[in-house]
Parts: C-alpha cells; structure tokens; sequence
C-alpha cells in the first residue's frame, strides 16, 4: 500500500532535482525559472499528500495559493527576462554584474 | 495493487521527465518535458483523492505558464548551445549539493518516520465531510475560512499582470506607426469625433 512516505520521497527527489537544475544550468535562466517550477512543484507534492493523509483540506488550500505565486512568479520572471534580452542581446546571467559597484 | 501500480508509473514519470528538464540540450524540449511532469503530477494527486487541485496543475501549468515559457522561448532569438559551454564545469559542484541536500531531505524523513516529531492532529474544521466531493469541500474552505487569503491571491495575480505589462511595455516614438498619444486620446470627445446627419429617403450620405 501506498503511504505517506512514497510521497515525501518523490517530491523530495523533485525538490533536489530542481536545485541540481539551478546549479547546472548557471547560465540559461530561463531552464533556471523552469527549475524553480519544478522546486514549487515538488513543495505542492508535498503539501497535498500531507493533506489527503491527515484528512485536512487546509494543505490544498496552501497549495493553491503556491500555484498562484508560481504563476505571478513565472511571469514577472520571463518580462524581465524579455526586457533583458531586448537591452543587452543575450540572457547570459553569469555576467549579469553591473550592479557589482 | 492498481493504485500501487499507477503510483509508480506516475512517480518514475514525473522523476524521468525532471530530470530531463533540466538535462535537455535545447529550451523548447525542456519545456515539453516541464509539461509531461505536470501532467503526471497531477496524477499523483488524483490517486491521493485531491482531484480539484490535479485539474488546476493541469489548467494554470500547462496551459498557461507552460505555454509562456514556449512563447518567451522561442520568441527571443538565443543561442543556445553558447549557453551550454561550462554545463560540465558545474557538473561536480551541483552534483555535491543535491547529494548533501537529498541526504539532509532523507534523514529528516527518517528522523520524522521514526517517531520523534508529533505531527499534530488536525482539528476537524476542514476536513472533508463524508459523502462530500472534494471540489465541493475545498470550495466550501476557500470562500469561506479562508476567503482573505483567497482575496489576496487574487491581488497577487493582478500586481502580477500589471507588472508584467509595465515591464514589457514599448513607447513608441512620437510619429511613428503604434504611437499612442494618451491626452490626445483622453481629449477626445464625442462633438468631435461624431456628426449627425438626417438624409432624405434614397438619398446617400456626403461626408
């Protein structure tokens, strides 16, 4: 049978999955932001597993509200992003330092 | 053993298409492979009964954030194998965090599972009532315990959209095609812009 800990285990891999995207692919931000997704992703595993188990809705209201910020999040990220690419002709961020001083 | 069975395939699924999200060489192929995650995602929700929350994955990643990263994808021109040059250097690095990571996941796991923590028992006020569906009790919660968070979602979203069309917004030169002009626009007024006219019938209109 199927318990709890299948879920904290799938969504944990997802997690570090995620933060492996961050770390490997340093200069393409926009697989950076896919990579967050996925870290968001993992976190409503979660929440929503922990819900259902415990017999409390409370955890699917809270992941509803993450998909939310994902979303917001998700776009605010690629305006940026565009806004970028349209000064500088690249979306290379690992020489993003003109705030470096 | 169905259910058993369907959690492993959408498990080693979701894992499989992550993996190749951020191991694919090309963006676009990321993004497909993102999709395929939150499909099978969502079928993980559906096998632990939440099924509202499986449809809006669904709905919100698939339809909307997913296809924004494809438009923004291939709208901007990026060379894109210049941005895998140093993949490999950052290999071993990356590789070491998500191993202390994971085994830091895995012994809170352990620590939890072997009884030291109390999780703590839900009071009851928002579980879901026998013979009740689970749209009908988390809509049931969410416009009515927690209809200010819900409120507040919603200005999230809208600081959101108009932060993202602030962002993105272009001026155009004066003159030039797409110009907007807004206190001419605000201006404007119907005297101006309308004139009545009373032709006799079979009579055409001279403007």
């Amino acid at each position: 049978m199927i318990g709890i800990e299948h879920y904290i285990v799938v969504s944990a891999i997802l997690f570090v999955l995620g933060v492996l995207g961050i770390f490997l692919n340093r200069k393409n931000v926009i697989v950076i932001l896919m990579a967050i997704e996925l870290i968001l992703l993992a976190v409503n595993i979660n929440l929503v597993a922990f819900s259902s188990f415990m017999g409390d809705l409370t955890g699917q209201i809270f992941a509803m509200l993450v998909l939310t910020v994902a979303a917001a999040e998700a776009a605010i990220g690629l305006a940026i992003l565009v806004i970028y690419f349209r000064a500088n002709d690249t979306i290379a961020v690992d020489d993003v330092n003109r705030m470096k001083g | 053993m169905i259910q058993t069975l369907a959690f492993y395939l959408f498990a080693s699924l979701v894992i499989a298409s992550a993996v190749m999200v951020i191991m694919a060489r090309n963006p676009v192929h990321s993004v497909l492979w993102l999709i395929l995650a939150f499909f099978n995602a969502a079928g993980l929700m559906v096998l632990v009964g939440a099924e509202f929350i499986a449809m809006l994955l669904v709905i919100v990643y698939v339809g909307a954030v997913a296809v924004l990263f494809l438009f923004v994808v291939m709208m901007l021109n990026i060379d894109f194998a210049e941005m895998r040059a140093g993949f490999i250097n950052n290999v071993p690095l990356g590789l070491l965090i998500a191993l202390i990571l994971l085994v830091e996941l895995i012994m809170g796991v352990g620590a939890w599972s072997a009884g030291g923590i109390a999780l703590g028992t839900p009071d009851g006020s928002a579980a879901q009532g026998l013979g009740q569906s689970n749209i009908e009790a988390v809509g049931a919660l969410l416009y009515g315990k927690y209809v200010f968070l819900f409120e507040v979602a919603g200005i999230i979203l809208l600081v959101a959209m108009i932060g993202a069309i602030v962002l993105t917004h272009r001026q155009r030169p004066e003159g030039a095609r797409g110009h907007q002009d807004i206190g001419k626009q605000i201006r404007r007024r119907p005297q101006d812009a309308t004139v009545l006219k009373n032709p006799d019938v079979g009579e055409g209109v001279e403007l």
